[in-house]
Order: structure tokens, then C-alpha cells, then sequence
């Protein structure tokens, strides 16, 4: 079902959280709202659930309009950071608490629940207390009880926050590979961008309380519409360098000149920052930066460089493993000047 | 709570013990004393029993002149005990419930008021109570002594509630929301569980308040239809024209055993109170 908030405000008190946001959700899309703690990104999924009421706006679940209702007559199915279980429960009473409180016959409820439990992959966990679970089996369930009378909308509010690394990679997959089966529509609320770009059709980066930019995960990669946004996206992230533009050239503070194409058209003078993907600095491109390597980091497959540049700022790059190079060498690598952003003073880009 | 006592390697446990048992003995001394005295009879001045006798427990099986029957005053005392353990409970977990998660008007007055109430020693509104008892015509009555008492109890039952409450994740509560259940299913399927020892705790406590309680019987409803155990108890003492020291006792002992039976079953839920909130 297709979610839409027209222009929602939401303050608490004095202080406002969010001021006009308009955002669309697809039928069946699963979308991420990305951004720093304190942005405003639970605060819109609360409203949305019904927990929060909105200020001033509206919130259509399809073409109903949900502002007014309370939680309990809107169908949302949320997992909640901490799950949520509840203690004293099954994992078969859990799930089927939402079906209970609807006042559903007993062998339906339970016929129900299997089926669900099958879907999550806990069929065999459901005579367990949510304590004698893993973080993982909890999920499952949480998820399960969310799903089980089918919401018209899934909320995910940093479902995966509390999950130790290996188990995290699981659930992502797991949590998108549900949320296709049953063709829900998914709003995902995380501060990891690594969570929003591998599990979402889209992401909608927020800050404070504004959405700053919504596009595909690779859209908002390749084409950032700020540097808040290329600082967010990424890991490694990207590398900032400050400096301004001259003859069609980027001109560091200590006068060292790179030639960028892209700089056409730009006024002389103007204060520029250059965004520089650490995979755009390395063995291959189209201008070479001199540099010394100040850290080095493997990570396996691949070797993460900081290399300080004559004026102090700082490149990463990010290349295949190779033993020749080591914390202290000088180096002259190639930066691909082609895939560099240009960002104004302000942040936007150029 | 009961723990085995683990061996120290460090000291030896012996000196303690020996210790303690040395000062506890005048204790023991004096409850086993309690009951022995209970059973027989010594000559003046001898701590030794000379002969076994049950005549002292003979109020069990008939009714002192001018006493009231002993089984209809204990009766009085549970109904009197269980009713006002019901109110607290009932009242207590509800009023916590409300000052701890609902956004009620004037919700710190309220906070303030139970605190202040729990203050506040009661002996000192007897006197307008008795008159207020009076003028309701409840004077005399154990619903009268029953209202003033789980009244006076209330602050504190539901300031401990509020406070078992307020360690009840909120998630719990918005998962219950989003699932479909009203605010008052929340609160019985998902809250009150949540903090089941502390209900049970509440209700032991209340239990033992109310079956102890002398004094606002003695004032409110001292007539031999109302009595409690601890009135008929205090009567006997009074009682200048048939005083028997030994039936005092006997009347002690047998006011004594429902508490201590309580005790021994239940005395891992009263730490539960005293220790401060744990989650069961």
C-alpha cells in the first residue's frame, strides 16, 4: 500500500522536529530513512504507527487518511530496536498476541502463527520465552508478530542496531528477502548506510528534520546533491579537499594546482571543496596528486590508504592488497578526476 | 533469601556463630518461653514447667464471660486482613499504573499528594476519623475499619507500584499499541505481568500490615461482634477481674502462626519489597 505524508510537522513542546516534510512510499517499495541520531527519522516513524500524533499535516495509508486514527485501527506491523517481545509470553503467544486482541478463534490463531513461523524460519522455537532466544531468533519473532495480520505497512526502526556483525549480514538479507516474499510496503529507519543502501529500493536521507535528498541507493552514491550527503554515504567514506577554483584548475590554499576538467564554467575564485571516493584515488586515473602514505589499514581483500598531501588535507584511497608501499613512503598516484564532486562553500554541489 | 552458606577457606565460620548464638539466646529464651508457658504450668518462681496442661488453650473450645467467641474474632480478622489486602491491591495497581505511564492532568499534584500522604502519621487523624465514622453510621463496623485502614495503606502501594512500573520498558507498551490491544488490555496482557513479584510482594505486605493492625481497630471498631485477634488480645491484658497470663500467651501464639506460616512460604517475595525492584 502507498504511503504518503503531506506536508507533517511534529513538535514536541516548543521544539520542532520535523517542519513540512513530504515524502511518498510505493505500493511494495521498501524505503530507508538514513540520517545522524537527532534527525527527526523515529520521530516520522512514530508518527506514522500512530504512537505520535502529528503537529499539522497529513499521513495517507493509499488513499485513507490515518492522521486522526489511533494505533490500533491502523494496521502497521512494527519491529522496534529492542524487539519488544514480551517476556512472559511464548514465541507462539507473542506472535499471536495481535490476533488474540482481535479476538480470533484459537485454532485459527494457531494455524496462522505456523504458518508465519514458517516464513521466519522459527517453526521449532515456539514453545520458547523470548529469554531462551538468540538476538537473531528475537528478531525473527518480532518480525513474525509484526507480519502476522498482514500490515499495510512494515516500520523497522534500527532493527538490526543490536545484532553482533555476522548475524547482522544475515538478517539483512533475511529481512529484505521477507519483505519481497510478502510484497509489502517497508520504511526502514537506521543511522547505518551500509543497512540503507544494501537492503532499500530507496533511501531518504534526512537532517534535521528535513529530508535532504531521496533516490536509489547507487542514484545518491554517484550523484550526491551535497556534501552532506557524499560525507554519508560510503565506507570507506569519501575525502574532503578545500580550496578554490582558478582557469578551469582547483588551487589548493598553498597554491599546488590540479587541472580538473569538471571545473569548466566555474567562476574564478569561487571556495570550492572537492570530493575525492577513496575508489577514484589509486592506480588508475587521469591526473596524478603527489602525496605521502600516512596510515595504512588491510582489511583483507583490500588496503585502505591515508596519504597527506603537500598542504596537510588528506586522501584515502582504497586499492587491492599490495606489499610495496608503507606508512611514511611518498607516493604519486592517479585520481580519477572525472568521478570527483565539486561542492560550494555551502555544501551544495556544483 | 535462602542461601547455603558456603565454606570460606579464609576464616573459620565457628567464633561468628558462637557469637551470635550467645547474644540471640535471651531471644530464644524468651519465645521458647512464649510457648512453653503456653502448654504448662511452673510453680511461682520457677522457670522449670512442673506439669503439662491444655487448659490455657481452652479458649480455643469455649468462650470466655463477657469475651467474644475466639473463631468469630478470627474470622473478623481475615475478612478484615483480605479485604484490605483486595482494596490495596486492586486500587494500588491501577493508581501506579496511571501516575507512572498516563498523561493524566495534574499528574504531579498527584505524585506530591501520595507522597506527602505516606508521610503523614495516621494516629494523628484518628480522632477525626472516629467522628466522621460516627456520622456515617460506620462506627463499629469492619467496613468502616476496613475503608480507614486500606485507605491509610493506599500512598505507599501505590508508590511502590509507580515505581515497579516505571521499569517497564515503553516498547512493551507501543509494541501492545501497534499490535491492536487498547490501553487497558496493555496494561493487564503486557504491564501487570511485567511486574507480577511486585503485586505479589505488595499483597504479603498488605497481608501482614493489616493482620498486625491494632490500633484503628481498637478506636474504630472495638464492639465483641468486630473484634480482631489483636483487640481480643489487648482485652485480655485489660481484663483486671479474670487476668491469666499464660492464656495471653496461648492468644499470642495462636495470632502469631498465620504470619509465621506466610513467612516460610512466601518470605522470598517480601525481599522482593525491601530489596527494591527486581524483574522476575
Amino acid at each position: 500500500m502507498r504511503i504518503l505524508l503531506d506536508k507533517f510537522s511534529k513538535s514536541f513542546g516548543t521544539t520542532k522536529v520535523i517542519e513540512g516534510m513530504d515524502l511518498e512510499v510505493g505500493s511494495g517499495e521498501m524505503l530507508a530513512l538514513l540520517g545522524p541520531s537527532g534527525c527527526g527519522k523515529s520521530t516520522t516513524l512514530f508518527a506514522i504507527c500512530g504512537i505520535h500524533r502529528p503537529t499539522s499535516g497529513r499521513i495517507l495509508f493509499g488513499d485513507k487518511d490515518v492522521t486522526g486514527l489511533p494505533s490500533q485501527e491502523r494496521n502497521v506491523g512494527v519491529v522496534f530496536q529492542s524487539y519488544a517481545l514480551y517476556p512472559h509470553m511464548t514465541v507462539a503467544e507473542n506472535i499471536g498476541f495481535p490476533l488474540t486482541v482481535r479476538r480470533l478463534a484459537a485454532a485459527d490463531i494457531r494455524k496462522e502463527v505456523a504458518e508465519i513461523a514458517a516464513l521466519v524460519h522459527i517453526d521449532n522455537l515456539l514453545d520458547r520465552r523470548p529469554s531462551q532466544l538468540s538476538g537473531g531468533q528475537q528478531q525473527r519473532v518480532a518480525l513474525a508478530r509484526a507480519l502476522i495480520r498482514r500490515p499495510d505497512v512494515l516500520l523497522l526502526d534500527e532493527p538490526l542496531a543490536n545484532l553482533d556483525a555476522k548475524l547482522r549480514l544475515e538478517m539483512r538479507s533475511e529481512i529484505r528477502r521477507l519483505q519481497k516474499e510478502t510484497g509489502i510496503t517497508a520504511i526502514l529507519v537506521t543511522h547505518d548506510q551500509v543497512e540503507a543502501m544494501s537492503m532499500c529500493d530507496r533511501i531518504a536521507i534526512m537532517k534535521a528534520g528535513e529530508i535532504v535528498q531521496i533516490a536509489t541507493p547507487s542514484g545518491m552514491y554517484n550523484d550526491p546533491r551535497s556534501a552532506f550527503v557524499a560525507g554519508f554515504l560510503g565506507n570507506p567514506p569519501i575525502s574532503f579537499l578545500k580550496g578554490r577554483a582558478e582557469q578551469g584548475a582547483f588551487v589548493f590554499a598553498n597554491g599546488i594546482r590540479l587541472s580538473l576538467a569538471i571545473l569548466g564554467g566555474i567562476p574564478d575564485g569561487t571556495v570550492l571543496t572537492l570530493g575525492v571516493r577513496p575508489e577514484h584515488f589509486g592506480t588508475s586515473g587521469d591526473i596524478a596528486v603527489d602525496g605521502k602514505i600516512a596510515f595504512a589499514e588491510t582489511q583483507g581483500r583490500e588496503n585502505l590508504y591515508d596519504v597527506i598531501l603537500p598542504d596537510g588535507s588528506v586522501l584515502r584511497s582504497i586499492q587491492s592488497v599490495r606489499n610495496d608501499v608503507a606508512v611514511g613512503d611518498a607516493v604519486r598516484w592517479s585520481l580519477d578526476s572525472k568521478a570527483a564532486l565539486v561542492f560550494a562553500e555551502d555544501g551544495r554541489r556544483l | 533469601m535462602i542461601e547455603k552458606t558456603r565454606v570460606s577457606a579464609n576464616f573459620s565460620s565457628v567464633p561468628v556463630v558462637l557469637l551470635l548464638g550467645l547474644l540471640s539466646l535471651p531471644l530464644v529464651l524468651i519465645y521458647a518461653y512464649l510457648f512453653i508457658d503456653t502448654i504448662s504450668n511452673s510453680d511461682a518462681g520457677s522457670l522449670v514447667p512442673s506439669e503439662f496442661t491444655l487448659q490455657h488453650w481452652s479458649f480455643l473450645w469455649e468462650t470466655k464471660p463477657g469475651k467474644p467467641n475466639i473463631w468469630l474474632v478470627t474470622l473478623n480478622t481475615f475478612v478484615f486482613t483480605s479485604v484490605i489486602t483486595a482494596v490495596i491491591l486492586l486500587v494500588s495497581s491501577m493508581a501506579g499504573y496511571v501516575l507512572s505511564r498516563l498523561n493524566v492532568p495534574a499528574r504531579g499534584f498527584f505524585l506530591a499528594g501520595v507522597m506527602v500522604l505516606h508521610a503523614f502519621p495516621s494516629v494523628t487523624l484518628i480522632i477525626a476519623i472516629f467522628i466522621v465514622l460516627q456520622y456515617l453510621g460506620l462506627y463499629n463496623s469492619l467496613l468502616g475499619v476496613i475503608l480507614v485502614k486500606a485507605a491509610i495503606d493506599l500512598p505507599l502501594g501505590i508508590w511502590l507500584m509507580k515505581g515497579f512500573y516505571d521499569t517497564v520498558p515503553w516498547e512493551i507498551e507501543m509494541a501492545g499499541i501497534v499490535d491492536g490491544a487498547s490501553r487497558f488490555t496493555v496494561w493487564r496482557r503486557l504491564v501487570l505481568p511485567q511486574i507480577r513479584p511486585a503485586v505479589m510482594a505488595l499483597g504479603l505486605f498488605s497481608f501482614l500490615s493489616g493482620w498486625s493492625e491494632f490500633i484503628l481497630p481498637q478506636v474504630l471498631a472495638p464492639g465483641a461482634q468486630v473484634q480482631v485477634l489483636s483487640v481480643y488480645l489487648a482485652s485480655l491484658i485489660a481484663d483486671d477481674n479474670n487476668f491469666d497470663f499464660a492464656t495471653f500467651k496461648a492468644v499470642g501464639v495462636f495470632y502469631v502462626i498465620p504470619v509465621l506460616i506466610l513467612y516460610v512460604f512466601f518470605q522470598k517475595h517480601l525481599m522482593n519489597i525491601y530489596g527494591g525492584g527486581t524483574k522476575g
